[in-house]
């Protein structure tokens, strides 16, 4: 084994002498506590480490061991479930307050079934068997990607830990390596697939506004730009609870202790309505805190990343939930200051780009290895400075993702969330979803959208007009439209995080919201066309129930919301076919 | 007691705070020093960076009498650390945990790392417990729940430190038992005046002797600045989760906190970031902020309330800017309405607490609190809009509608924000719900008709 020699260190970054050999992105371990580093330069016989823990204590002259392998994680099927730091080490059952040192996480306990015979010839990603928790879904036992031979063992059904060999591979050289439910995954490397698979259908995210405007695509890539305050965490955790995935990977990437401690505690309360199973038990949890090292920031990106594929690998559809790549983007320049490096806009190394980009293109839709459809969706929260997005990471961001989910600061202060601004934020691929939607219930889903975007893009500028000339002072028409872009807003964009029945809203409901504001706009434009006063829509009764029925109908209660719909249909009625209605003065209101 | 190591006459260069050494001694990383000078005058120092021939040496006071020849540097052998013990409340210290009341030394029973160690996400509990505050715009619209950390966005001149003291003497748990609750207060590069002005408020309010003063003056070391809010949270922690108390951590002035990292982090020849800070500043305040919090099993809770003026009234300045998105939350100052008289000056639209809805609703304040703040965030924002549009077209151009909101505007402000003294959670609500009854009911959107129906029926018009 390879050592060195501390001769420098000042905070997390060191310079040592070597003795024997050391590749660069090594890892290595640092010190009697053993503490975690990476190799990040070589200079003749000396390298730069960049420690990923509390360095106070170290001094020159002490001594720094190789590990012969990259910077790698430990995946497995008892990462569901748990919550572990950014290196992927568990947090569960240590202490109170972190200290620096190396901590394995215990070995867990599953049941397992072959399904595979020795002697077969096997193939990285293979399923050999088939693995069940003690609470979840049941997972596959498969062969590490790397590994292709012919399977000399493997043991009979029973229960087994998550280290220690359960199979045989003999490879094409002649060596044997053990497989073991758990495998070791160097974090930096994205894992193998077959194939990646055009995507023509949306992962229903079950926040209206994302999925009717701006839907993400099932193995996409979106970004949530956002001032302090508008609601980022709160949106990132709703969609966590929320979203149509199988496996959701939440990465607290420098960011509140006590938001870490929320979501501990609410998960393992919430039950998926999908799949009536626990949330928690869908989850894995990466929390990398603000007061906690920052150069296990840099990394714990990608340990989440590397998760996720893990279980794409799985055929499973898995969301990862960053918040916030900015605080990883901080995490990039500190560290770089510390190398002396060159800072380039904003003082971020000139690689933020190329680093964010080979980040967000992990997210894909694939056929696995195993021949299986898996996917990873990326949702990254952005912190940009004075929330302006013109800064570098949210600039270079937009480059890589297909949606982009501005968060406005006017709409979180008069408390409309989701604060996603509908001018600002785009999808690229949403005509791509409307063969999805037909089959899935809303036969109108592009129209409507349109319609929608539309009606907001004209209320924007018909304000501005009004602030100048007085809302009076606008024609009917254009009024009729301030009233509906309103209606839009109120009865189908915003959404209440905390009400039960509108937490999450599944395609069936958004369906019969969407239509019905639709129908709505449809039948009023008619009554303006007819001669009534836009003034008196706007005191009909039908608007309040409309505007209510988010929080006040839940999903599976369609007859509901055809007793609004009759409602609608019935007043409307009565307003347009009584000629002497028309022109009368509105009363006061 | 560890060994003590001295090196004497081996300092080679001094440039700001850095004192560089030979390596005669073998130390570690971080390690506190202790540096004597000519003058007899003894500054802390930490290790900040060590090579073969060289240690660094970061003093973090005052440089300025030190002679290369004369410099004594004492190393403990480990890192900063506070003795710390009971009796600490109603003692003063100066901004490095010295007692300077002329009282006896704190009878010291254990010693505590003075950057704490980072909270397990795990250990953490959720922060749950509402305080009331007696001030409106908090208790109704903004809550401030145990183990929180929220700030005063304030400016030059604006009564933050009014507020502030207002706070520390009538907050209380109106469901609790009144268990301990205890105050530590952090004054960095404080004028004498505001320090002078805390001490008294809170000796009047009664508060002093549960209190915990850590002064460090404006006409104090800027570098010692940086270590003032480290002892008092390390205190405050202490009495948290040491003695099971419930205690309010007063932090004020950030802006002069970052203004010290600034000036240490240049003369350090760091690369500056946005408005010369350094690019770690983020991370920095986090070491502060998250020092908040409430433990499983532990009795105690801290909270923090801390108090920084943004920069000509800047919002979007790095301080205000880094601290928003660290703490949660934030109660932002308005000068225009301190201009109108209106007392707290509350701007209750930029203003937020994201704890407030773990903390309120029918188990912790009433059924129906979330509902009526949300609904009256949703028309004061609609008042404020109709003001633009009314400053434009004059108020005759306004609809029936928008005069009604323009009204509910006024009101909210003059007698919702505004109050006189201290109001109790109930006296907060009926204010809310009376503005309310002024507005068409069907637009209350935020509110259910049973809510309508039973607070809004009566004296409609």
């Amino acid at each position: 084994m390879s050592t060195a020699a501390i001769r420098w260190i000042s905070g997390p970054v060191l310079r040592a002498t070597v003795h024997g050999s050391f590749f660069l992105r090594e890892c290595v371990r640092v010190g009697p506590r053993a503490l975690l580093g990476e190799v990040v330069r070589i200079d003749g016989d000396e390298i730069t480490v960049q420690v990923y823990e509390d360095t106070t204590g170290l001094r020159p002259g002490t001594l720094i061991e190789g590990e012969r392998q990259p910077l790698a994680v430990r995946v497995g099927p008892a990462l569901l479930g748990n919550i572990f730091d950014g290196l992927l080490r568990p947090l569960t059952g240590v202490d109170a307050q972190m200290k620096a040192g190396s901590r394995p996480a215990p070995p867990a306990r599953l049941a397992f079934r072959p399904a595979c015979a020795a002697g077969e010839a096997v193939k990285g990603g293979q399923i050999l068997g088939v693995l069940t928790p003690a609470a979840g879904r049941a997972l596959s036992f498969l062969v590490p990607p790397d590994l292709e031979g012919e399977l000399v063992s493997i043991v009979a059904e029973g229960e087994y830990d998550d280290v220690s060999p359960l199979a045989r591979v003999r490879t094409a050289d002649g060596r044997e390596a053990g497989v073991a439910m758990s495998h070791l995954w160097p974090v930096r490397v994205p894992r193998p697939v077959a194939r990646r698979l055009p995507t023509k259908e949306p992962l229903v995210t079950g926040q209206r506004i994302l999925d009717a405007l701006f839907p993400v695509a099932l193995g996409g890539k979106a970004a949530i730009p956002g001032g302090f305050g508008t609601g980022k965490t709160v949106l990132l955790e709703a969609l966590a609870k929320g979203c149509a995935a199988d496996v959701i990977v939440y990465l607290g990437c420098g960011e509140r202790g006590n938001e870490m401690a929320g979501v501990l505690e609410e998960l393992p309360q919430l039950v998926d309505p999908r799949t009536n199973r626990k949330l928690m038990e869908r989850t894995v949890i990466i929390a990398n805190t603000s007061n906690m090292p920052v150069a296990a920031r840099e990394a714990s990106i990608y340990s989440a990343i590397t998760v996720a594929e893990y279980f794409r690998d799985q055929g499973l559809h898995v969301a990862l939930m960053a918040d916030s790549t900015s605080r990883w983007a901080e995490a990039l320049r500190e560290v770089s200051g510390r190398f002396g490096e060159l800072p380039g806009e904003g003082g971020y190394p000139a690689y933020l780009s190329s680093r964010l980009a080979e980040f967000y293109e992990r997210a894909a839709l694939v056929e696995t290895l195993a021949g299986t459809r898996g996917s990873v969706t990326v949702m990254g929260a952005i912190s940009p400075p004075s929330g302006d997005f013109s800064e570098p990471v949210t600039s270079h961001t937009k480059r890589y993702v297909r949606a982009f989910w501005a968060l406005d600061v006017k709409r979180a202060q008069a408390r409309f969330y989701p604060a996603v601004h509908p001018l600002q934020s785009y999808s690229e691929d949403a005509a791509e979803f409307a063969p999805w939607w037909n089959e899935n219930g809303n036969t109108q889903w592009l129209e409507l959208r349109r319609r929608f975007l539309t009606l907001l893009d004209e209320q924007s500028r018909l304000e501005r007009m009004a602030k100048i000339i007085g809302k009076d002072a606008l024609p009917a028409r254009q009024q009729l439209t301030l009233a509906c872009a309103d209606l839009v807003n109120e009865a189908f964009l915003r959404q209440s995080a905390f009400a039960p029945k509108d937490r999450v809203a599944g395609p069936a409901k958004q369906a019969a919201m969407m239509r019905l504001v639709g129908r709505f706009i449809e039948l009023a434009t008619q009554a303006v066309a007819a001669g009534v006063a836009p003034d008196r829509l706007s005191r009909l009764a039908c608007l309040r129930p409309l505007a209510r029925m988010g929080e006040e109908i839940g999903d599976g209660e369609p007859e509901k919301f055809e007793a609004v719909a009759a409602a609608l249909e019935t007043e409307f009625h009565d307003l347009i076919p009584a000629p002497e209605n028309r022109d009368e003065a509105p009363a006061a209101g | 007691m560890k060994p003590r190591l001295l090196a004497e006459g081996c300092a080679t260069r001094l440039a700001g705070p850095l004192l560089f050494l030979k390596r005669t001694v073998d130390v570690g990383l971080n390690e506190a020093v202790e540096v004597k000078g000519g003058d007899g005058r003894t500054r802390l120092g930490r290790v900040a960076a060590a090579d073969l021939e060289t240690l660094t040496i970061e003093v973090l006071e005052s440089t300025s009498g030190l002679a290369l020849d004369e410099v004594v540097v004492r190393f403990v052998g480990e890192p900063l650390n506070f003795a710390l013990g009971p009796g600490i409340l109603g003692r003063v210290f100066d901004g490095v945990g010295r007692v300077i009341d002329g009282g006896p030394p704190i009878p010291a029973r254990e010693t505590y790392p003075i950057e704490g160690l980072p909270w397990n996400p795990v250990a953490r509990g959720v922060p749950r417990d509402f305080i009331e505050t007696g001030v409106t715009s908090i208790d109704l619209m903004n809550s401030l729940v145990r183990g929180q950390k929220l700030p005063i966005f304030s400016g030059g001149g604006l009564p933050h430190d009014r507020m502030a003291a207002d706070i520390a003497t009538n907050a209380r748990l109106p469901r609790g038992a009144k268990g301990d609750f205890a105050i530590v207060f952090a004054g960095m590069g404080l004028p004498h005046d505001s320090a002078e002005f805390f001490r008294r408020r809170l000796e009047q309010g009664g508060a002093l002797e549960r209190t915990a003063l850590f002064l460090n003056l404006a006409a104090d070391s800027s570098t010692q600045r940086l270590l003032t809010p480290r002892y008092a949270l390390t205190a405050a922690e202490y009495l948290a989760f040491v003695e099971g108390k419930h205690v309010l951590a007063i932090l004020t002035d950030m802006t002069n906190y970052c203004e010290a990292l600034r000036e240490v982090s240049s003369s350090k020849g760091e690369i500056p970031s946005r408005k010369g800070f350094p690019g770690y500043l983020y991370s920095d305040l986090a070491t502060l902020y998250e020092r908040a919090g409430c433990v499983h099993g532990a009795r105690g809770t801290l909270t923090q309330l801390s108090i920084l003026t943004m920069p000509s009234d800047d919002i979007t300045h790095p301080i205000p800017d880094l601290t928003g998105y660290i703490t949660e939350g934030q109660i932002v100052l308005s000068r225009d309405l301190d201009r109108r008289g209106i007392n707290p000056p509350v701007n209750v639209l930029p203003s937020l607490s994201r704890l407030m809805k773990d903390g309120t609703g029918e188990k912790y304040t009433h059924r129906d609190h979330p509902a009526l703040a949300s609904q009256l965030y949703s028309a004061y924002a609609r008042a404020v809009q109709t003001r633009v549009l009314a400053a434009v077209v004059g108020e005759d151009g306004l609809s029936e509608a928008d005069r009604r909101y323009l009204a509910f505007g006024e009101g909210f402000e003059r007698n919702l924000v505004h109050q006189a003294g201290a109001r109790t959670f109930p006296e907060s609500m009926e204010a809310g719900w009376q503005l309310l009854r002024g507005l068409p009911h069907a637009e209350l959107t935020r509110l259910s008709d049973e809510q309508i129906a039973r607070y809004l029926a009566k004296g409609r018009d």
